[in-house]
């Protein structure tokens, strides 16, 4: 029996659910838990934290990509497919997590029973709402001694209008309340619907870009079918290809001749480059495209940028290779050569943020073997000359910034901050946002005990040391989201740093006027512990324009000797050498100072 | 040519700044020189051509007796073929070389003595813990110098509370007993040794680096001015007194290492014995060698060339680098050194790179610029 909805028909045995979390709370346990209820993994393959198969994810114990799964699942006597789309869990990747709710019907929501809803979990929260998809909470960690189960089901209960029966409390790590999740999810998910017979109309949540066979393309069908062979459109990019070959998400990919409506699958089409595939495109048949593209597609924008650069400027085509290898699998970051002074030729990076530029720092470094530079990174401005006062120029880079006697202003870009923190630190976390600029817009008791906070701030600002000092004043009891909301005019100044009196243009940032003073002198002073002594000294300066506004200095080697070196000294000391030249190595040398990697970022720590 | 160096790992007390290999209980001193000898058999054919030097070092060589001294030489002789005139150097305490003492060592085949004086101040002699007295150090030199020509004396400079003026009044009394050697150390505070605890504990200050710098400086100028050639960093010697035994370590020639935590090197490979009393008898006395070894790579070789050249007199010369290791590395140098040129931290003359004067005591950090390593 088929049910006949109004749009089409509901596809009652496929069930497409996410699961929403705040870092840490246990999703990618669960979801492992889940594999191996439901059969789909064999002891072989099990390994802790399946769907994160990047080792980055494993190891930071986040997920960065979003992946999807299917299950095959017997309940009640009859055979149920169901599509675990795992999301990422930052800040950073918005997008694409609200692409892959638009993808399901339902959502898990997991909550850690000792700490309770994050400002991360309720945006997601939010999105999925807004997607109409029916919210399963899952109160997750019950077995912890700290678990406090009665309040947080109180504050689920609050936050969604749910019953508090409708609470599944469970351990990831025990396995308690799987089977109690899994029959919800068949219970309480409606199956998908949509119309077999319409033409193909399916959402690309994901792409993965695979060596040997090229960019695949992860998708969910709304309407109509996809078929192997068939000739398709991506109608956002406007490009047709042939689908060689289609199939569903297994462990491992199970090729098949149709994928149909309500299922999620994946699409290989022979493309190299994942910038072609972009998450929130529509896929459809070229000859007999539908004519209602799916809602909510953007195309990503960088919020962040930094300049990129080899560590041996020998090595520019290297990185350039390798930059163009990992644009290959992440079609977010985006690239366009640059040369400084002090640095030589390197790249201007755009990234979705500061979590993104790490990752990609760290990819570069793992997968490809290349040590890198990355420069201050900044928020995109705009500024506007005298001469053309309603051109804004695009300031990706503080070398880009028009001279000041030229300067008409400059605009900066705002976000909303969401920050859910604990009755008790909404003092420390208001002191934090006004010292960061932000002007508070909203304050709301979820709880009595739970306060969120919105502010209207400079993204700026949150790029600059924010994360790390609301962890600190809050005692790591406060969450954040943000969301841009346009361009402010501010008074920004360019303060430069000065290294044995020549300006190191890789460490120049845009600071407000009001803050410019006291940051630089941090910065000197971060500079001053990071830059080791050799074998002069080392005047540190922060200037605006020429004139001076700080002042350190890294004193010189006094004794860099050591005094005996006999016949059993000799190897010791060769490897011990070896050593310093090695770390002098991962250094950059700028006129004759060598400058350590990590003091180009020194403007993001300064209150370590 | 070749060197035979062995370890004699006992002391009657602990210095509070070494971190060499020694025991402070003397019970198994008969069992270990048996195992000196065993190893000397053992390894008889690892040396090619003459023995030059012969090197006890320490620990302190001085508490060996006549016989236990007698047995290792026979054992030298029988087994290796020593040249007529080798330099054979006994490390020597200053406590142990009563008059008796050191007749002892002149009826053996020892010709040098290098004597561990470190300091002729009471004070710095109680802050290092060493075992004799300002007295014994002047008396040992004096009576010494009756028997042995070829003396060295160990100083040692930076030392905490030391003024600029003692430690110039340490380098007058050497100079005016005419000791034709001294080997000078900036005091070094070596991790899991007494001092290093005692400085973070605040019961002695810290070692100024400035007030070493400057010793630094007045040695130099002090050992110029009374004929003694700095031929290493730490090294001091009138023409026909350098010690012939550390050179060949510094020039790579083949050295055999005997005894717990003794190290040697056959050209190709470094190797090292363990550094335990106990296990390293046990090992020999099973007839297996307690050791482990590396061989030297290309680069391994041309980074010690780089390194122990710089500290010597004779530099690091440009033509052996291109015909050792080829015009590669030879280039790769000269690119290196040219900021440190540049910088006056380096003198290049006569197709030789050497430390300047203002580079001497940087010289680890400007060797260092001048390896090759790759990353890992």
């Amino acid at each position: 029996m088929q049910l006949v909805a109004r749009e089409g028909i509901f596809m009652k045995n496929i069930r497409n659910f996410c699961i929403i979390a705040h870092i840490d709370h246990g999703k990618s346990t669960l979801a492992d838990r889940l594999l191996d209820a439901t059969g789909s993994v064999t002891d072989r393959e099990k390994q802790a934290q399946l769907l994160d198969n990047m080792d980055l994810e494993r190891e930071r114990g986040i997920t960065i990509k979003s992946h999807a799964i299917q299950m095959d699942y017997v309940y009640n006597g009859e055979k149920y497919t169901l599509n675990l789309i795992d999301t990422p869990g930052h800040v950073d990747f918005s997008y694409e997590v609200s692409r892959s709710i638009a993808a399901c019907e339902g959502a898990l929501l997991i909550v850690d029973a000792a700490q309770s809803i994050q400002a991360q979990t309720i945006s997601n929260l939010y999105l999925a709402l807004e997607n109409d998809l029916e919210i399963i909470p899952v109160l997750n960690k019950v077995d912890l001694p700290s678990a406090n189960v009665e309040e947080v089901t109180d504050d689920i209960v609050d936050l969604l209008g749910c019953k508090a029966e409708e609470v599944i409390p469970a351990s990831a790590k025990t396995g308690l309340g799987i089977d109690e999740i899994l029959s919800a999810i068949i219970e309480r998910i409606p199956p998908p619907k949509g119309n077999p017979d319409e033409s193909l109309q399916a959402l690309i949540f994901d792409s993965v870009y695979n060596p040997f066979r090229g960019v695949e393309t992860y998708f969910r069908v709304l309407n109509g079918e996809i078929r192997k062979g068939q000739h398709i459109k991506f109608m956002a990019t406007g490009k047709s290809y042939f689908a060689d070959e289609v199939g569903t998400l297994k462990l491992k990919q199970q090729p098949k001749d149709v994928v149909k409506t309500g299922d999620v699958g994946y699409l290989i089409t022979g493309i190299k480059e994942a910038k072609e595939v972009k998450v929130g495109d529509t896929i459809t048949d070229s000859k007999n495209p539908t004519v209602n593209m799916i809602e909510g597609f953007e195309d990503v924008k960088p919020m962040v940028f930094a300049g990129i650069y080899p560590v041996d400027t020998e090595d520019y085509e290297e990185l350039r290779n390798s930059m163009e290898k990992l644009q290959l699998n992440d079609a977010s970051l985006v690239f366009i050569p640059e040369s400084s002074a002090a640095l030589g030729f390197g790249f201007r990076c755009g990234f979705l943020g500061m979590l993104h530029l790490e990752i990609i720092q760290e990819r570069l470094e793992r997968e490809f073997d290349m040590t890198v530079i990355t420069t201050v990174p900044n928020v995109s401005y705009h500024a506007y000359t005298n001469k053309e006062p309603d051109t804004p120029i695009l300031v990706n880079n503080p070398s880009d910034l028009p001279d000041p006697s030229k300067l008409n202003r400059v605009e900066e870009p705002y976000i909303k901050a969401t920050i859910i923190t604990k009755s008790d630190f909404v003092g420390s976390v208001m002191s934090l946002c006004i010292e960061k600029r932000g002007e508070i817009t909203n304050q709301t008791y979820l709880t009595t005990e739970r306060v969120e906070l919105t502010f209207d701030m400079p993204l700026a600002e949150i790029v600059f040391d924010f994360y790390d000092r609301l962890k600190t004043v809050s005692k790591g009891y406060a969450s954040f989201d943000y969301s841009p909301i346009g361009m402010r005019q501010s008074h920004l100044v360019k303060v430069d740093v000065l290294l044995n009196g020549n300006i190191v243009d890789a460490l120049s940032a845009l600071l407000h006027r009001d803050n410019a003073y006291d940051i630089g002198k941090k910065i000197c002073e971060k500079l001053r512990q990071l830059i080791p002594r050799q074998q002069f000294d080392i005047p540190i300066q922060a200037a605006i324009g020429a004139k001076i506004i700080a002042r350190e200095t890294v004193k010189a080697l006094r004794k860099d000797v050591t005094a005996k070196c006999y016949g059993g000294d000799i190897s010791r000391k060769r490897k011990l050498l070896e050593k310093q030249k090695k770390g002098k190595k991962r250094m950059r040398q700028v006129g004759n100072v060598e400058i350590p990697q990590e003091a180009f970022m020194a403007v993001l720590k300064l209150n370590d | 040519m070749s060197g035979i160096y062995i370890h004699i790992p006992f002391c009657k007390q602990a210095c509070h700044y070494c971190d060499f290999h020694f025991s402070t209980s003397l019970k198994k001193k008969e069992e270990l020189v048996n195992a000196l000898c065993t190893e000397l058999v053992l390894r008889k054919n690892e040396l090619d051509g003459n023995v030059e030097t012969i090197y006890f070092g320490g620990g302190t060589p001085s508490l060996l007796s006549s016989e236990e001294l007698q047995q290792i030489f026979e054992t030298i002789y029988s087994n290796f073929k020593v040249s007529e005139n080798p330099e054979i150097t006994l490390e020597a305490n200053p406590d142990d070389l009563s008059k008796e003492q050191i007749h002892k060592f002149t009826n053996s085949q020892i010709n040098r003595l290098s004597i561990g004086i470190q300091s002729f101040f009471e004070e710095d002699l109680k802050l290092m813990n060493r075992a004799h007295k300002a007295s014994e150090a002047l008396e040992s030199i004096k009576e010494a110098k009756q028997y042995f020509e070829n003396i060295s004396i160990d100083l040692i400079y930076g030392i905490p509370g030391m003024s600029h003026e003692r430690w110039k009044k340490n380098l007058e009394i050497a100079l005016n007993l005419d000791v034709p050697h001294l080997s000078c150390y900036a005091l070094t505070v070596e991790p899991k040794t007494a001092l290093k605890k005692f400085i973070e504990k605040g019961i002695v200050p810290p070692v100024d680096e400035e007030a070493a710098k400057q010793h630094y400086e007045i040695l130099l100028s002090e050992t110029e001015k009374a004929g003694l050639e700095n031929y290493e960093f730490s090294n001091f010697g009138k023409p026909g007194f350098h010690s012939r035994n550390n050179t060949a370590y510094w020039e790579g020639k083949p050295y055999l290492g005997i005894g717990p935590s003794a190290h040697s090197y056959d050209g190709k490979f470094r190797s090292w014995n363990i550094a335990n009393n106990t296990k390293y008898i046990k090992s020999i006395e099973a007839g297996e060698l307690p050791s482990e070894k590396e061989l030297l790579s290309k680069q391994d070789k041309y980074n010690e060339y780089i390194m122990t050249g710089l500290r010597t007199k004779k530099g690091v010369f440009l033509g052996k680098v291109e015909s050792e290791f080829g015009k590669k590395y030879s280039e790769y140098l000269l690119k290196q050194a040219e900021n440190l040129l540049k910088n006056n931290l380096l003198i290049l003359e006569n197709e030789t790179l050497k430390i300047s004067k203002k580079g001497k005591f940087l010289s680890d950090g400007i060797a260092a610029d001048l390896f090759l390593v790759n990353l890992d």
